[in-house]
């Protein structure tokens, strides 16, 4: 068994950031362990640009933005381990690890779970219909596409106006496939304006809201799906189905933060962001188990990623300087209008960054922090969509260690 | 007339309002910076984009090479664009910033590559 200070599990955009800001604040007995033959994570695959447009003011493609995050580790000598898949993290924080040379143990003063996100799939959408092939999620056709140089199909439908989703169809459309039309079951797009803008409205694909795929037909391969559309309870509406023939569908239909470690090691997990539950300084349920980027809240951002990943790696430092790994007691409640907010727990001694997302689209909105009838923080929004994450700065001196903070978006 | 647009330059993606006449922006709201009139402008005139691909890669531990264009191309000519890039082989190793392709399809603008491929051993 090998003593480490810090086991950051996942080399992705937040591994990697978590593992540069450690090595600059001075905690250099740390070691990173990615599942794949590089690291990047799923940046590999993200080929087109608009990456890095805060971070680094200018516009890059995910490859290219990991490989900043590389160069540093690389540059610093950071160590880290490819090919290598951590099967189990205690409460204790003993790591295990397999990989072809063998199995290995390490106890470590502090773990940083790093391991993005998961696609939902068919499955966990309940697709009536028969089970041909053609039917991807965006991410796995994009690996087949950017990575391995295979084309999924030719004639293709998209049900989800996800980002990647959206990507997909202008990057199909490009390499000569015919995207028919994208279909959302929300009433408002779930990915970025500007993606609706650039990856659909630019090739005429068109995007119906309120409209979900209720049939799915072909045997060996995908013939075609049945769409309708749907009510207010995303129920189908009797007589507006329609037929569109396609060879491929792909499902842009959400992200889960990647659970099976956190949940080994008994760490309390949030119902909403399907992440963990954490104080203000990133650390879990769990003392010293700590969790930033897409496997604690899934973000619209890479920037915001690599951003919390740092902060997560302050908290780290600071908690070791000072021997402290917080107990938070203070609890942090949304209320209808807000889907969920990170941290969901704070100590309230230290200044934060509370991240949220609203549940609608809305204009001219505050963002009101409050503990009973006192404010404590608001923020104004001139436009608010469930696409865009919300941040807002929390001062640690206003708050009563007494009661909760409730927010609300009006 | 009044248009619509969603600006693409960055993720904030301002929903803009243009009053447009004889092809000329005569008032624009909407936009929270000077690009977004410059998009607006850009879109009336000539719209342009950038777009990302991937090349063929000989004797490289992975088959592509992702690429982009190093500076934006008129909307009309990214099928073009995308017909070049599919004739282009690269030797491995391959590194980012190296020129897959100079003035693809007459255009002005480089591919150019956005990930390392290091060669097979």
């Amino acid at each position: 068994m090998e003593n480490k200070d810090v086991i950051i599990i996942g080399g992705g955009p937040a591994g990697l950031a978590a593992a540069v800001q450690l090595y600059k604040l001075g905690i250099t007995n740390i070691l990173i362990l990615e599942r794949e033959k590089h690291l990047g994570g799923i940046l590999r695959q993200c080929i087109h640009d608009g990456f890095g447009l805060q971070r680094f003011c200018e516009s890059l493609s995910g490859p290219e933005y990991a490989q900043r995050f590389i160069d540093e580790v690389r540059e610093l000598n950071i160590p880290y381990m490819t090919e290598v898949t951590v099967t189990e993290v205690t409460a204790g924080r003993k790591v295990t690890a397999i990989s072809r040379r063998g199995v290995m143990e390490f106890q470590a003063k502090a773990v940083a779970l790093t391991m993005g996100c998961r696609e939902r799939t068919r499955g966990a959408i309940s697709i009536p219909g028969t089970r041909p092939a053609g039917v991807y999620t965006a991410g796995v056709a994009q690996s087949y596409m950017n990575l391995a140089n295979i084309m999924p199909g030719q004639e293709v439908v998209i049900l989800g106006s996800g980002d990647i989703g959206l990507i997909m169809a202008r990057r199909l459309t490009l390499e000569g496939a015919h995207v028919k039309a994208v279909f959302e079951v929300q009433p408002y797009p779930s990915g970025l304006p500007r993606n609706i803008e650039q990856c659909l409205n630019d090739y005429e694909i068109p995007l119906f809201l309120s409209h979900t795929v209720v049939d799915v037909k072909g045997h060996s391969r995908l013939e075609g799906v049945t769409v309708a559309q749907v009510d207010e309870q995303y129920r189908p509406i009797p007589g507006t189905e329609q037929e569109y023939n396609c060879d491929t569908l792909i499902l842009s239909v959400g992200l889960i933060p990647e659970n099976e470690l956190s949940l080994g090691a008994g760490l309390t997990l949030d119902s909403r962001t399907k992440g963990a539950v954490v104080d203000e300084d990133y650390q879990t349920s769990c003392t010293g188990i700590f969790a930033a980027g897409n496997v604690l809240q899934v973000h619209d951002l890479v920037d915001f990623v690599s951003i919390e990943a740092e902060r997560m790696a302050l908290s780290i430092q600071e908690c070791f300087l000072s021997s402290q790994f917080g107990n938070a007691e203070i609890e942090i409640v949304v209320d209808a209008s807000i889907s969920y907010s990170v941290p969901q727990k704070t100590t309230g001694k230290k200044d934060f960054t509370l991240s949220l997302r609203p549940k609608r689209p809305g204009r001219n909105c505050t963002v009101f922090v409050k503990q009973e009838n006192v404010t404590i923080a608001r923020k104004k929004f001139a436009k608010v969509l469930p696409a865009e994450m919300i941040q807002l700065a929390i001062p640690a001196e206003r708050i009563d260690p007494e009661k909760k903070l409730e927010i609300t978006l009006i | 007339m009044r248009r619509e647009y969603t600006c693409i330059i960055c993720p904030i993606g301002c929903d803009m309002t243009a009053e447009i006449e004889d092809n000329e922006m005569v008032s624009l709201v909407g936009n929270n910076c000077a690009k977004g009139r410059v998009y607006v402008q850009q879109e009336l005139t000539n719209p342009i984009r950038t777009i990302a691909t991937s090349v063929l890669v000989k004797g490289g531990e992975l088959p592509l090479a992702s690429v982009r264009l190093n500076k934006p191309v008129p909307k009309a000519s990214l099928f073009k664009v995308m017909a070049e890039a599919k004739k282009v082989i690269l030797l491995a190793p391959v590194r980012i910033g190296q020129v897959a392709l100079q003035n693809v399809a007459g255009t002005g603008a480089d591919l150019v590559v956005t990930k390392h491929v290091d060669a097979i051993h």
